[in-house]
C-alpha cells in the first residue's frame, strides 16, 4: 500500500541567537545595512550560530496507522509535527502528504475567554478546519462529550479548568481529517477525562484514520499505537514496534529515570496544599537503581512538602507495564496516617514492593497524593519514574530453570505441595 | 423467516467493514508537497477560497468580543467621529472659517471622518492583528491573512453603525440624494481594499519589527491631516495638490463627499487613487505571501 506521509530528508534549522530575541527592531535593521559589508564575513565565521531542531529525518506511514512519536524534551516532536502541519517551514528535504491533515498541538487554539461554550465551539471548529455544516451536525455530541450542557451560554471565563480543558478536547475529538496529529494534549484534565480521551482517540485508529501521536506517556503509547518512532537531537533513533521502542527509550536513560527531583519547588507538581519534591526507586540497601531483581524488595519513595495544616493526604503510587497495562494500585495503608489530617513539613513515604511478586518488564511508575474523602487529586505525576524487572536464570525465581517467554503481569512464588501415591 | 435476514446481514456488513479498512484510494497527487521556498510563489488563490468560512468567523468573533467587552458596545462606533465632528467644527468651521464648498462644516466633516475613522481603525487592527494572535499561528496552519483580512472586515460592522449618524445629519440637514450615491458601494470597497493593503503590509512588518505598533498611531494621526477630512484639497495652492493625490484616502474621502452631496467627482485623482490601492494591494499581498511562512518562528 502507498503511503500517506511520506518524509524525506527533512531538516529545520534555527538561529539560536533568534530564539533569544525573537524579533529585531527597525534601527538594528537599519545599522546592519549599513554593516551590512561586514554582515557576509560574520555569517561565513560561525555555522555554530545554527542549530538543528530536526535533521535529516525520513519515514513513512501508511493508511490508518497509528503511530507514536516518543523523545524527550527538545528531541524535535514538537518541530517535525509543526512542520507536518505545514505551520512552520522545513529548511531542507521534503513531506508529501496524501490526505487532509487535522492537527492538535494545544487544546482549546483559539478559545476566546469572553464567548460562550456554543461560541467557542463553532469559532474553534472552524480554526481547526471543520466546515460550519460540519459542527451544526457534531454539535449536541460536542456538548454531551464534554459533559458542559448546563453551561453551554456561559462565558469560558467563568468555566472551571476542567470544564474548559474537556469542552476544547471534546472540539478536538469531532475532527475527521485523513491524517490527525496530536500533540501531548492528554496530558491534562482529570483521570477519568484522560481515559475518555483516548479511547475516543482509539476510535479515530480504528475508523481508518491515520493518526501520528506524540506524548510522553509511555503506557498510552504503547495501548494506541503499534508502531513507535523514538527521536533524539532530531534525529530518528529508532523505529519499529512500540512496546521495543518505548522499552528503549526508557532503558536508555533517555526519558524517565531511577529518581526525580523538584528542586523548584514553585515548578514542582502539585497545588498550594501539597508540592512534589522527589520520586526514587531504592534497593533494600538503599541505592537508586532502575533494575529490580525480580526475587527482592524494591522501594519507592516519594517525598513531599505540606504546605498546610488540616488535611488528610495519601499518597499513592500507579504502577504501569511498557505495554501500557496499569499492573496495580497502590495508595498509603499505614494507619497511623490514614485518617489524620497532616500537619505542614517535608514527608516521605515509602512503599515496598514484596519480591516475587511482579513478572519481567518495563514498570513505570505515577505518583500521586489525593484526599480520599473529597476525591481531590493534589498532583498526578504520571510518568514520576520507572524501572526494569529482571528475572535471573539463577533457578530460585518463579521461573524455575524455564528460560523461555513467560506472559502474564504478575510472577509470584507460589506454594507448591505434591501429593504423591505410588502408582 | 425472521432469522433470513439476520444471517445474511453480517456477511453484507464485513464486506463492508473491509473495503472500510482499505478505505477510499489515494490520490495519485500528493494534496500537499511542504518543502522550503525557493523563488517567486504564487497567491495560491483557490486555498483562500477553501478557508472562506474561517474568516467569516475571525470577523465574527473580533466583533462580538469588541462588543461584549465594552459597556457602550456599538455606540463607540457613533461617538467616536461624532465627537471629532463637533471638536472640529469648533475649531475649522467656526474659528478657521474653512470653505466647505456650500455643505453645512459639521456634515462636511463628518462625511469625511465616518470613512476615515473605518479606514483609521481597520488599519490599526489590522496592523496589531497578527501579533495578537501569535497563538494561533504557532499552534494551527490556515492562510494567515485572513488574520488581517479579518480585522478589516470587522472594521466594515462599525463603520455601518457610524453611517447611520451620516445618514440623520443629512436628514438633519435636509441634503438631498444625487444619482452620485450610486458610486458609494465602489468607494466603500476601494476604501476596505486600501485599508486592507495596508494593514497587511503593517502587519506583516510587525511581526518582525514591533516598532510598528508604537509608528503606527502617529502615522495616522498625520495622515489624517493630509486627507481632506478637516479641509477640502482645493485649500491647498494649486501647485502642491498633486502631492494630495499620492494619498489614496484624500480622493477617497473626498468622492465620498461627491456621492453623498452630489458635489462633482474629480475622476483625475479618484483613478489615481485605484490605481495607487491595486498597486499597494498587488505588493503587500505578494510580499506578506512571501514572508508568512516565517511568522510562526520568529512572532
Amino acid at each position: 500500500m502507498p503511503p500517506i506521509i511520506t518524509v524525506e530528508n527533512v531538516g529545520k534549522r534555527y538561529r539560536i541567537g533568534q530564539s533569544q530575541a525573537p524579533y529585531s527592531t527597525l534601527r538594528e535593521s537599519l545599522v546592519e545595512a549599513v554593516r551590512s559589508p561586514f554582515k557576509k564575513l560574520a555569517r561565513n565565521n560561525g555555522p555554530a550560530e545554527f542549530v538543528w531542531a530536526v535533521e535529516d529525518v525520513s519515514f513513512e506511514i501508511k493508511p490508518g496507522e497509528v503511530v507514536g512519536l516518543i523523545g524527550r524534551n527538545g528531541a524535535g516532536k514538537s518541530t517535525l509535527l509543526k512542520m507536518l502541519s505545514r505551520i512552520t517551514e522545513p529548511t531542507k528535504g521534503r513531506i508529501l502528504l496524501y490526505g487532509r491533515v487535522g492537527s492538535l498541538l494545544e487544546v482549546g487554539t483559539g478559545f476566546h475567554a469572553e464567548l460562550t461554550g456554543r461560541e467557542n465551539i463553532y469559532l474553534n471548529g472552524a480554526i481547526l478546519g471543520m466546515a460550519r455544516n460540519e459542527i451544526v451536525r457534531k454539535f449536541d455530541e460536542i456538548v454531551s462529550f464534554a459533559e458542559v450542557e448546563k453551561f453551554i451560554d456561559t462565558p469560558v471565563k467563568h468555566y472551571s479548568s476542567g470544564m474548559y480543558l474537556r469542552l476544547a478536547f471534546a472540539v478536538a475529538a469531532h475532527l475527521e481529517p485523513e491524517i490527525l496529529l496530536v500533540d501531548e494534549v492528554l496530558a491534562v484534565g482529570d483521570a477519568r477525562f484522560q481515559r475518555k480521551c483516548l479511547d475516543k482517540m482509539q476510535d479515530v485508529g480504528k475508523q481508518g484514520h491515520t493518526v501520528l501521536f506524540v506524548s510522553h506517556n509511555m503506557p498510552a503509547i504503547t495501548r494506541l499505537c503499534p508502531r513507535t518512532i523514538l527521536l533524539d537531537q532530531g534525529r530518528v533513533l529508532s523505529d519499529g514496534p512500540s512496546h521495543q521502542v518505548a522499552g528503549e527509550y526508557l532503558s536508555g536513560g533517555l526519558g524517565t529515570t531511577a529518581a526525580r527531583e523538584w528542586t523548584d519547588s514553585s515548578k514542582a507538581p502539585g497545588d498550594d496544599i501539597v508540592r512534589l519534591r522527589a520520586v526514587r526507586v531504592r534497593t533494600e540497601n538503599g541505592e537508586i537503581t532502575d533494575v529490580m531483581d525480580i526475587r527482592r524488595p524494591l522501594a519507592i519513595e516519594m517525598e513531599f512538602e505540606v504546605l498546610q495544616d488540616g488535611y488528610v493526604l495519601s499518597p499513592n503510587y500507579h504502577f504501569f507495564n511498557e505495554h501500557g497495562v496499569y499492573v496495580f494500585l497502590a495508595g498509603d495503608s499505614d494507619p497511623a496516617w490514614r485518617n489524620r489530617p497532616r500537619p505542614r513539613g517535608h514527608y516521605v513515604s515509602t512503599a515496598w514492593i514484596p519480591g516475587n511478586l511482579l513478572a519481567e518488564c518495563t514498570m513505570i511508575v505515577g505518583a500521586a497524593v489525593t484526599t480520599p474523602e473529597s476525591e481531590v487529586v493534589h498532583f498526578f505525576e504520571r510518568d514520576a519514574v520507572a524501572f526494569q524487572v529482571i528475572d535471573s536464570l539463577d533457578g530460585d525465581s518463579a521461573r524455575g530453570n524455564y528460560g523461555g517467554h513467560m506472559p502474564g503481569v504478575v510472577r509470584p512464588m507460589l506454594k507448591w505441595d505434591t501429593r504423591y501415591t505410588s502408582g | 423467516m425472521l432469522n433470513q435476514p439476520n444471517l445474511t446481514r453480517p456477511a453484507a456488513e464485513s464486506r463492508n467493514t473491509q473495503t472500510g479498512e482499505n478505505p477510499r484510494p489515494l490520490p495519485s497527487h500528493p494534496l500537499a508537497i511542504i518543502e522550503p521556498t525557493k523563488g517567486l510563489v504564487s497567491l495560491n488563490l483557490v486555498e483562500l477560497w477553501t478557508y472562506r468560512e474561517l474568516l467569516y468567523f475571525l470577523t465574527w468573533r473580533d466583533v462580538k468580543v469588541r462588543y461584549k467587552q465594552t459597556v457602550l458596545g456599538a455606540a463607540w462606533a457613533i461617538l467616536q467621529p461624532l465627537f471629532m465632528m463637533i471638536i472640529f467644527s469648533l475649531f475649522f468651521g467656526r474659528l478657521a472659517g474653512v470653505d466647505s464648498k456650500g455643505v453645512p462644516y459639521p456634515l462636511f466633516a463628518l462625511a469625511g471622518l465616518v470613512p476615515w475613522t473605518f479606514f483609521a481603525n481597520a488599519v490599526t487592527s489590522s496592523g496589531n492583528s497578527l501579533v495578537g494572535s501569535a497563538n494561533l499561528i504557532t499552534k494551527v496552519y490556515f492562510p494567515r491573512v485572513l488574520v488581517p483580512a479579518a480585522a478589516v472586515v470587522a472594521g466594515l460592522v462599525d463603520f455601518i453603525i457610524a453611517f447611520l449618524t451620516l445618514v440623520g445629519a443629512m436628514l438633519y440637514y435636509k441634503v438631498g440624494l444625487t444619482l452620485n450615491i450610486l458610486m458609494l458601494p465602489m468607494l466603500v470597497m476601494l476604501t476596505t481594499l486600501f485599508a486592507l493593503a495596508v494593514g497587511m503590509w503593517m502587519s506583516a512588518l510587525n511581526v518582525k519589527y514591533r516598532d510598528v505598533r508604537f509608528a503606527l498611531p502617529f502615522v495616522i494621526q498625520i495622515w489624517l491631516f493630509v486627507s481632506s477630512v478637516i479641509v477640502p484639497s482645493t485649500a491647498l495652492p494649486q501647485k502642491w495638490r498633486w502631492l494630495l493625490s499620492l494619498n489614496p484616502m484624500s480622493a477617497i474621502v473626498e468622492s465620498y463627499r461627491a456621492a453623498l452631496f452630489g458635489l462633482p467627482f474629480n475622476w483625475q485623482t479618484l483613478g489615481i487613487a485605484t490605481v495607487i490601492t491595486l498597486a499597494v494591494l498587488t505588493y503587500s499581498a505578494y510580499s506578506f505571501h512571501r514572508v508568512e511562512k516565517t511568522f510562526a518562528d520568529i512572532i
